[in-house]
């Protein structure tokens, strides 16, 4: 292959781009199924039809989204073995039960309810679409907590001892489970999929709300997305920081990757702001810094010494540049997010909430930066595992599929084309759905009674009994 | 007596597949015979019978890989390689199936297109699906715990034969299904279809079995030796209770009794697979002992499987309690 394609950068490659799309899906999925049981319950609850037309709203939305992470994460679930067969040998004594564990009690959970959730309303009463509708919720959460514990566990390996096969054996599951890391890593992320959905729909208010559309509907989750933002994102401050000096901890070298010390600082660490990393001088080129100050919030002291990569050997280290830019990306969007949390909450006070046009632009600006966000975080923590794919344990040049350069690039290939025209597409019909208001009696195009020329498609209008039993 | 986990697994992992075979067979088999509706609305009925059900049957898929994947790592490691193109295509014609049941209600100018996916998608699923089968049938070369053949060695007659003969079969299913669970004319019409495809189903059946022990004499023996002789001497008559069923109740108008007999000609057939392969669990080479991970993952994972599979059976089948019935054309899905 040509350019030094190898097959591993290429496996790498294609990991990285399939693992990315589907991280989207979740990180909505998840956010959006609670928002969703919290809508039907404020509905029964309080009988208000805004909450009702809400979630009816964010149901259809949420319906293709959750298809698109179905199919992307069945891929997800193959692509270990096609592509990383040594290390599926190697950690499949570990981390397979674990993966059983969330196709068993999560998966199974959402796929079986979901279709109650979504069509079962008039079939099984009111009481049991809330309990189906909660169940999904609960099934999106228990999924991100048993994959966090397996990608935990490849950066913080615990509870395990090496078989003469050169299998991870696990010795005790427990430790396995929750792994140094894993805690962490969960609140981290399930408060960063709330973050996201909660300005997801903050934006499509915003879009209303500038089009001059906005009715009750789009006042009431607005309402609630600038809560969620003003309350969730400084706890992920919080949460994010303590990440960190559990990172710090266990995988040192990410941290010197992502604070771009390449040098060791014996008398307390700057803060680096910005700078371009050069990896040929192992400098940070026109740094803006702030002395000491890393130090401070890494170990919360002015003076403590930090390590910094000269003392990492250099096959250990993992790429600079990439994990000092998407970590830098990653804490931009949540000070922004909590820019627009504190601004929302002001206005709130000042009861100027639904006429401040700034902010509705900002949020509308800041609809979609939770994915940004999320896949910077994610960059962030995976590249800065490398060069391994058990940190310290098992390398990522050690755990390839013996399959050939070509054959990878042709798969890949397949993938980048396959998942830009297929998710591309419902990534168009979502922000068609979103461009209409909440109430739209025809969101889904097809949703509403039409007859078109010569056709008689199959309808479901809304509130009807449905006679077929 | 010592409990052989391993054992125990084999079975689990096989009820999985056999339940994802059964499952999304129908399921893929609609969208195979998705061009056959004769109109707009037929299509539209045809896809909101499976719409509420489609992606957990497609979760069995998933358990079968993962379970595989925790219990028998090794095999994973080794078949997922050795089938390198056919599981990939497999996986990219899922992502455009699987898109389809949302995307085509959400555009009228694009309906076509992911009618076409819906098609396409399903049918090379389930054809490489068959191949797939195939080459796992044939065998798959192992050195030193990795797959040590080429990246075609998956693609023979065989292999093609037996993709054949899944598409058919699942179009069987499909078809039962839909006579199942449509009225009037769309069901007439499927019924008309499931004939021919059980004709074709049992012809390809018969092929396939004949040419199996010819690719290994190993298979021809276990037939004709215990446990796998009882099962010979049983299989015959299987099939011939399980085709009357299937054909007389095509014949009587009945609803359900052809989907369960095409559903039980898919389970004979996996059983006659499995006495084939067993103790095999990637022929000719690894033996379920071989490729079992270790003792405490096998329980670790026991133990959830005990507890959960048969909680998944049962909401699964109250899913279908609500669903269940003939389609009400006037009161779809979506």
């Amino acid at each position: 292959m040509p350019y030094g394609l190898t097959a591993e950068i290429l496996a790498r490659s294609q990991f990285a781009f399939t693992v990315s799309f589907h991280i989207i899906f979740p990180a909505f999925s998840i956010g959006l199924a609670s928002f969703l049981a919290v809508l039907n319950a404020q509905w029964l609850r309080t009988g208000d039809e805004t909450y009702r037309l809400l979630f009816d709203y964010w149901k259809k939305i949420f319906a293709v989204a959750f298809g698109m992470g179905v199919v992307s994460g069945i891929v997800m679930s193959y692509q270990f073995g096609t592509n990383w067969s040594v290390f599926s040998d190697k950690t499949g004594p570990v981390l397979g039960p674990l993966m059983a564990y969330e196709i068993l009690s999560a998966f199974f959970l959402e796929a079986g309810f979901l279709g109650i959730m979504l069509f079962g309303r008039e079939k099984v009463g009111n009481g049991l679409h809330m309990f189906a509708t909660a169940v999904v919720a609960v099934g999106t959460l228990m999924s991100a907590t048993w994959i966090l514990s397996v990608n935990s566990w490849m950066h913080t390996p615990a509870g395990y001892s090496i078989n003469e096969v050169g299998q991870f054996v696990p010795e005790d599951w427990w430790a396995i489970v929750f792994n140094p890391s894993f805690p962490y890593r969960l609140v981290h992320m399930t408060l960063a999929a709330y973050l996201t959905t909660a300005f997801v729909v903050a934006g499509v208010a915003g879009w209303h709300f500038l089009r001059g559309t906005a009715g009750a509907p789009t006042r009431r989750m607005f309402s609630m997305a600038l809560w969620m933002a003003v309350i969730v994102t400084p706890m992920q401050i919080v949460a994010g920081d303590f990440h960190g000096l559990n990172t710090l901890e266990h995988q040192p070298a990410k941290i010197m990757a992502m604070e771009g010390h390449y040098d060791s600082h014996p008398e307390g660490a700057p803060l680096i702001l910005f700078g371009i990393p050069n990896s040929e001088e192992k400098r940070i080129d026109y740094a803006v810094q702030i002395p000491k100050l890393s130090s401070l919030i890494l170990k919360h002291d002015l003076n403590a010494p930090l390590d910094g990569l000269d003392t990492i050997p250099e096959a250990d280290q993992p790429p600079v540049a990439i994990v000092f830019w998407s970590f830098r990306v990653m804490i931009a969007i949540g000070f922004a997010m909590l820019g627009i949390g504190l601004w929302g909450l002001v206005q709130r006070v000042r009861g100027k909430l639904f006429h401040d046009r700034w902010l509705h632009r900002a949020a509308f600006v800041m609809g979609p930066m939770g994915f940004v966000a999320v896949l910077a975080g994610w960059i962030t923590t995976e590249v800065g595992r490398q060069p391994f794919t058990v940190y310290g344990m098992l390398r990522t040049s050690d755990s390839l599929a013996p399959i050939a350069a070509p054959a990878v690039a042709a798969s890949l290939i397949a993938f980048i084309v396959v998942y830009f025209f297929v998710f591309g597409a419902g990534t168009y019909y979502i922000l068609r759905m979103m461009a209409k208001v909440p109430g739209t009696v025809r969101l889904g195009l097809n949703d509403g009674p039409i007859r078109t020329a010569g056709t008689t498609p199959v309808q479901q209008t809304p509130n009807r009994t449905n006679p077929a039993e | 007596m010592e409990i052989d986990y391993a054992f125990i697994w084999a079975g689990i992992i096989a009820f999985a597949v056999l339940t994802y075979v059964v499952l999304d067979g129908f399921d893929l088999g609609v969208g195979i015979l998705f061009p056959s509706g004769r109109s707009e609305s037929d299509r539209d009925l045809m896809m909101n019978s499976i719409a509420p059900i489609w992606d957990g049957n497609e979760t069995w898929l998933v358990l079968g890989g993962g379970g595989l994947f925790a219990v028998f790592p090794l095999a994973y490691a080794v078949i997922m390689p050795a089938l390198y193109m056919p599981i990939t295509l497999m996986l990219l014609a899922l992502v455009f199936r699987g898109v389809a049941f949302e995307y085509r209600w959400r555009t009228q100018r694009w309906k076509r297109v992911w009618d076409m996916a819906f098609f396409g998608g399903s049918t090379l699923a389930a054809f490489m699906q068959g191949i797939a089968l195939g080459a796992l049938v044939q065998g798959i070369e192992v050195e030193n715990r990795a797959y040590a053949g080429g990246w075609w060695d998956w693609f023979t007659p065989f292999s093609v034969l037996t993709g054949i003969a899944v598409v058919v079969g699942y179009a069987l299913l499909g078809a039962t299904w839909l006579n199942m669970k449509l009225e009037g004319e769309v069901q007439a019409h499927m019924r008309r279809y499931a004939r021919v495809l059980a004709i074709a189903t049992l012809a390809l059946i018969g092929v396939v079995s004949l040419l199996t022990p010819f690719l290994d004499i190993v298979y021809f023996q276990r037939w004709f030796a215990l446990p796998g002789l009882a099962f010979s001497l049983v299989m015959p008559l299987l099939l011939a209770l399980t085709t009357w069923k299937l054909f007389t109740g095509l014949r009587d108008h009945h609803d359900i009794t052809p989907f369960l007999s095409a559903l039980s000609l898919f389970g004979i057939s996996f059983v006659g697979i499995g006495v084939s392969f067993y103790p095999h669990i990637v022929p000719p080479e690894l033996t379920i002992w071989q490729a079992a991970a270790p003792e405490s993952s096998l329980k670790f994972a026991l133990v959830g499987a005990v507890i959960l599979v048969p909680l998944i059976l049962a909401y699964t089948a109250y899913s279908y309690w609500v669903f269940r019935g003939k389609i009400d054309p006037d009161a779809g899905y979506h």
